[in-house]
């Protein structure tokens, strides 16, 4: 297997795809987001519990692969607790880390924790959108919109 | 077409493979694998060649020119049509209209024949396993007239119900779609026996044969039916080049499906005539070397003796599923006793989309995902399959290369 696959598939990557945390569906939850992937069909919904500003708690459910599962996982660690501020930031790092055009910061890179593992995605142009699914969905849940798809 | 006639020549796929220069492609370490047949073929030296000469030689507009390239021009693409006949056992070439593909074959028919044809309450009959693009040209006839849509079921093992046929067969039924072979399971359907009993209510049929034309040997006579769609990318010809069989005598009922030249009599602001079989179909420039390149596609494939093919091809599947079947975890999706060229699985915990990363990272080209069959996928419960589709150059020893490497995607993520 080449380099580059193991940078997609880093351990961290295969963890949080196998044990997802935050995963299962949320009882009366403040603001819902569904994303959608016309080009493989996978569907998310990510569920958001407010506190006034602040994300008290942040689940997800879907029918995904390992880079968009384990990408979900790790953004519900990187946003709970967070205020709407903070996690639009953090949705804006993101972007810059897997699909901006040129390398992300190195700010960017110490901004984001263990999400650094989906880096890897760079060098996989038809996985990209796996790995900003989730974040879309966060995106149109702290919006209001409630749906988004990556086309 | 599993056995092989004793006289039969065996197939060489070995020297068959030297014909298409882009097997020999590197992906980084590895030897390229292809296995997205079912998505598009790859093509033989001699359609380059047909193209490349084209350009080279003989470029020039069709029909209209006095001067000489324009007559080569014209000559080579009407030589074409007769070849696409042939092809088909067309019992005229007038019967073959060039269109851009399989997908613009459906929409012609929807829009021509169904705007003119269907009326509300009219039923048009599909099945669970078609392809987006021949359910969508029909949902949208359907939303333009008021005909309404109803599907054949399948089986659990991707077969077509077809103890439901007589229920849902009546005479409101006007026109049946259905694919020779589903481009997600590999199934073989029985056309023949599907046209026979649509006749007897009064239906028409049209069948998608995207993914016959490359495996079957088709005589559209035979089947008898009405309609018949292929594309030319699919059958190791170039993109862009599609082929509409029709009868005669229903196409001559059909109203234009686009407007502009090449395809009128006579143009007056008060008045527009028509002209007659297939140019009327045909408006503005068509894809002149794209109909001389699957001319030279057919003429490449008519080489090879068609038992002889068929007979690899059946023995390359079941090599390649038995071999695919016995990774741990694998499930085959698709077990119709009568399959060609597909092999369609998942893998327990394990997403199609990152099967097919993995095997690409080892040269293993396969398709992932829903194959613009939703509502196929939502029968069987899937969101997806990872798909290895097959043709006459691939090998047994490409077959045991995907199964090694799904050993190895099974280690990764199981």
């Amino acid at each position: 297997m080449s380099d580059e696959l193991d940078d997609l598939y880093q351990d961290i990557i295969l963890d949080h795809s196998r044990r997802p945390r935050n995963f299962g569906r949320m009882e009366a939850p403040s603001a819902v987001g569904e994303g959608y992937n016309p080009m493989c069909g996978d569907q998310l919904s990510v569920f958001l519990k407010m506190d006034g500003d602040k994300i008290a708690d942040v689940k997800f459910i879907g029918e995904l692969c390992a880079i968009s599962k384990a990408s979900a996982s790790l953004m519900t660690l990187r946003v709970k607790g967070k205020t709407l501020t903070a996690a639009r930031e953090a949705i804006a790092d993101m972007k810059t880390l897997v699909a901006g055009e040129k390398d992300p910061p190195i700010a960017v890179e110490e901004r984001v924790g263990d999400a650094i593992a989906l880096k890897g995605v760079r060098k996989f142009p038809a996985r990209v959108k796996c790995a900003t699914l989730a974040w879309h969905a966060l995106d149109a849940a702290l919006a209001g919109s409630g749906k988004v798809s990556t086309e | 077409m599993k056995t092989r006639a004793p006289s039969a020549p065996p197939f060489d796929a070995a020297s068959v493979r030297e014909d298409f220069p882009i097997l020999d492609t590197q992906v980084g370490a590895h030897a390229l694998v292809y296995l997205d047949n079912a998505a598009t073929a790859q093509k033989p030296q001699a359609v380059i060649d047909a193209v490349s000469h084209y350009y080279a030689s003989t470029n020039a507009n069709i029909h209209r020119g006095v001067h000489y390239l324009s007559g080569e021009a014209t000559d080579a693409y009407d030589k074409a049509r007769v070849t696409v006949a042939n092809f088909l056992n067309a019992a005229e070439p007038r019967e073959c209209i060039f269109v851009r593909g399989t997908t613009e074959a459906i929409n012609l028919v929807a829009s021509s024949w169904g705007r003119t044809n269907l009326k509300k309450g009219d039923e048009i009959l599909l099945t669970t396993m078609e392809h987006h693009a021949n359910i969508v040209p029909w949902q949208l006839v359907a939303a333009a007239t008021g005909a309404i849509i109803k599907v054949i079921p399948i089986t659990d093992r991707g077969e077509l119900e077809l103890s439901q046929l007589d229920q849902l067969l009546t005479p409101k039924v006007k026109l049946l779609a259905v694919t020779q072979i589903s481009n997600a399971l590999g199934t073989i359907n029985p056309v023949r026996e599907l046209v026979q009993k649509a006749h007897k209510v009064g239906a028409l049929v049209l069948v998608d044969g995207a993914q016959s034309t490359p495996h079957l040997r088709v005589d559209v006579r035979a089947l008898d039916c009405d309609f018949f769609a292929f594309s030319g990318h699919k059958v190791f010809g170039p993109t862009g080049i599609g082929v509409l069989y029709g009868k005669a005598a229903l196409l001559e009922k059909m109203p234009p499906y686009q407007g502009g030249g090449d395809m009128i009599d006579r143009v007056t602001f008060e008045k527009t005539t028509f002209r007659g079989l297939p140019e009327r179909f045909e408006a503005g420039t068509p894809d002149i070397s794209g109909a001389i390149g699957l001319a030279a596609a057919i003429h490449y494939l008519a080489k090879f003796d068609h038992s002889a093919l068929a007979a690899y091809e059946s023995d390359l599947l079941t090599y390649a599923t038995e071999a695919v079947a016995n990774v741990n975890g694998v499930r085959l999706i698709g077990e119709a006793p009568e399959k060609a060229g597909v092999l369609s699985f998942v893998m327990e915990g394990v997403h199609p989309h990152d099967i097919g990363t993995v095997l690409d990272s080892v040269g293993i080209a396969i398709r992932a995902g829903h194959h613009c069959c939703q509502p196929l996928m939502k029968r069987l419960g899937l969101a997806g399959t990872a798909r290895a589709s097959f043709a006459f150059y691939n090998t047994r020893t490409e077959a045991d290369r995907l199964a090694d490497a799904l050993v190895k995607v099974k280690k990764m993520f199981g």
